[in-house]
């Protein structure tokens, strides 16, 4: 009887040691979550030896964790803030991983396709525009009946990079909106209704006639809700997509520290409101065998975990793009 | 009979103090423990709260400024809204809470009376992010398109009805939260109402009273310092409701009279922007207007404490 004992359990430790794997862990931003998890899926099928952990708090609580090292790397939605990196007890990389976009989404009889600019935009987040049919608007839209209607303002209630992305770049279109709201994962909001998530914003604009909001690309895609064309820094009316995100990405003044914007691009086919999202990783690794796993895993991401991207509605990063990263993925030393 | 009559069998002693004993001491930690939670609770709000307390001072208290841009935070517009909201929901609550408890323990014939009470207590098994989405999809498009343009119309003389009609509002907030507190002000009026001794009844029917009568002198009056009870009790699950009430309020910093009007509460505040909240400022005001919460709270309780002392003895009709 003690013999049998003994061989289960010696029999567990075995199974116990097979299963030991090394875990690595990571929390931030909520926008990337479905891309992330696809990429640590797939990659547990090449290297069974290492399990990711990835917990979709917020791109605050994100950076806030990676500051203390409680993760092994961080995620967020907009780039750290200056005070906040310095903050880190040592040099902190941002990778960039793929990007996304925001949609201007609205309640108009027939659901036309809007072409809208960006001062248009900011005036009537801002409160000045107040009627559909404001000159400003009809004049861009020749050929479309615009009914005189109220517009109703719908921005999101909880802190969002949607919002970073979305304040980022009518801060860069309208001074005005700069010196009275400024950019942030939350404002001031001037005038509008608040709705959580992008399901409250859709929510909110399916319900109130009249009513404009900007959501993420793949939510609107996912809900076959109308969206506008964005006039673009060159002049032309885009129609958001992953091909017109991934060519803002393309054509925006990137700088080594990857800490970039990518609304208002440059570019003539680059859609305006879009951005990048981030790992944040520590260049130099506290503990050398996780940090041999986290930059084999980064090089598979930006060689193969790229592809999936697109099929989950994310833009991938263009190809410059991506070997300058890998290039700064070599440099993370353990 | 005497105590002499059992002389032969003594009682036992002593060894019956050491369970009393230690169940005195086991009631009572558990007791503390609830204490200790809430000192605790205070504490870490405060705690996680002192860069704004320093940088505001009470000032953040009257602000109504929200901007977590230029970093100017207060709380104002909030607590407002935290109020405003809890109180319609009590205004629409209590009376249909203590209604229906009445016809359950006074009316309803017997085969009727569980079954209805089952159906309340499924209410309030309901997840609140349910209450928030049927409010967006159902309830919103009613009021938008006909409750708010009725009483526009024949009360829109009063500055609660006026302005623009959105539909989500503060008034959408306080029914969404009057149905998430009704299941805990009826079980607890049936309670109450349950415990009012028949004797009351049958004195008051002695009387030559009809059953309104009855209902009137014998029962209420003499259960209305528990119903009050069970109104403080909702009061304290509406002051703190979130989720549902976030997505039907609107979400806009404001104070505005009219009942048609966005606004937000603390609550909500805190759950939409806290995991975003990047600046160490911005984290410390969200910490903040937990302790105001925290502080809205504790008030409204003393608050209803001293209007229960007040109410002792008001009564018309008292027997014990």
């Amino acid at each position: 009887m003690k013999k049998y004992l003994a061989l289960l359990a010696l029999a567990a430790i075995g199974v116990s040691h097979a299963s030991a794997q090394m875990l690595i862990n990571g929390a931030g931003a909520t926008f990337p979550f479905p891309i992330y998890s696809k990429w640590f899926d797939e990659y547990a099928k090449i290297d069974p030896s290492v399990r990711f952990n990835y917990q979709s708090i917020g791109s605050g609580g994100g950076q806030k964790q990676i500051l203390a090292e409680t993760v092994d790397f961080g995620a967020s939605d907009g780039p750290m803030s200056d005070e906040n990196l310095a903050k880190a007890p040592r040099k902190l990389l941002h990778i960039p991983t793929v990007a996304g976009a925001d949609v201007v989404s609205y309640n108009l009889p027939g659901a036309p396709t809007l072409k809208l600019d960006g001062p248009t935009l900011a005036a009537i987040f801002l409160g000045t525009i107040t009627k559909w049919n404001d000159p400003a608007i009809t004049g861009q839209n020749p050929g479309t009946a615009i009914p005189d209607v109220d517009i109703v303002v719908v921005h999101r209630s909880d802190g969002s990079g949607t919002s970073y992305i979305w304040t980022d770049y009518l801060s860069k279109v309208s001074p005005e909106w700069k010196q009275k709201v400024g950019k942030g994962t939350s404002v001031s909001w001037p005038t509008g209704l608040g709705g959580k998530g992008n399901e409250g914003v859709s929510g909110q604009i399916k319900q109130t006639p009249g009513a404009i909001g900007y959501i993420e690309l793949v939510y609107a895609k996912q809900n076959k809700l109308p969206f506008a064309d964005i006039k673009n820094a060159a002049g032309v009316y885009i129609t958001p997509s992953i091909e017109s995100v991934t060519d803002a990405l393309a054509t925006a003044q990137i700088p080594d520290d990857y800490r970039f914007s990518i609304t208002n691009a440059p570019g003539v086919a680059s859609y305006p409101i879009a951005s990048a999202t981030w790992l944040l990783v520590y260049q130099q690794q506290s503990d050398p065998a996780k940090g041999k796993k986290l930059v084999e895993f980064l090089k598979w991401a930006f060689k193969d975990g790229e592809g999936m991207a697109s099929t989950l509605l994310y833009a991938p990063l263009p190809d410059a793009l991506r070997k300058r990263v890998l290039d700064t993925v070599d440099t993370i030393k353990y | 009979m005497s105590p002499s009559s059992s002389p032969e069998r003594p009682l036992p002693e002593t060894s019956s103090k050491v369970p009393d004993i230690a169940f005195k001491w086991v009631a009572a930690a558990a007791a503390a423990m609830i204490v200790v939670l809430i000192v605790l609770v205070g504490w870490e709000l405060y705690h996680g709260s002192r860069m704004s307390l320093s940088k505001f001072g009470f000032g953040f208290l009257w602000s109504s400024q929200w901007d977590p841009v230029q970093d100017k935070y207060g709380a104002l517009p909030f607590i407002f809204g935290t109020l405003v909201s809890s109180l319609l929901a009590l205004l629409i609550a209590v009376p249909l809470g203590v209604a229906t408890a009445l016809f359950l323990t006074e009316l309803a014939p017997q085969r009727l009376r569980q079954p209805v009470v089952m159906a309340i207590e499924m209410l309030a098994a309901v997840p609140s992010v349910i209450f928030g989405l049927w409010g967006i999809f159902v309830m919103i498009p009613w009021l938008r398109d006909d409750l708010f343009l009725w009483l526009k119309r024949y009360f829109g003389l009063l500055p609660l009805f006026q302005g623009p009609i959105y539909g989500v509002s503060m008034l959408a907030a306080g029914i969404v939260i009057a149905i998430m507190i009704l299941p805990i002000i009826t079980s607890i009026s049936r309670e109450i109402l349950r415990s009012v001794p028949n004797l009351q009844r049958e004195a008051a029917y002695a009387l030559g009273a009809t059953r309104w009568e009855v209902l009137k002198i014998a029962v209420l009056s003499y259960a209305r310092r528990g119903l009050f009870g069970a109104a403080v009790l909702g009061l304290g699950r509406a002051l703190g409701e979130t989720m549902a009430v976030t997505m039907v309020i609107g979400n806009r910093p404001q104070i505005s009279a009219s009942l048609f009007a966005p606004g937000y509460t603390l609550a909500s505040v805190i759950a939409n922007e806290f995991t975003e909240a990047t600046s160490d400022l911005y984290q410390n005001s969200l910490f903040e207007l937990g302790l105001v919460l925290m502080g809205v709270a504790i008030l409204v309780n003393i608050a209803a404490q001293i209007m229960l002392k007040s109410m002792t003895g008001s009564g018309p009709i008292k027997v014990h």
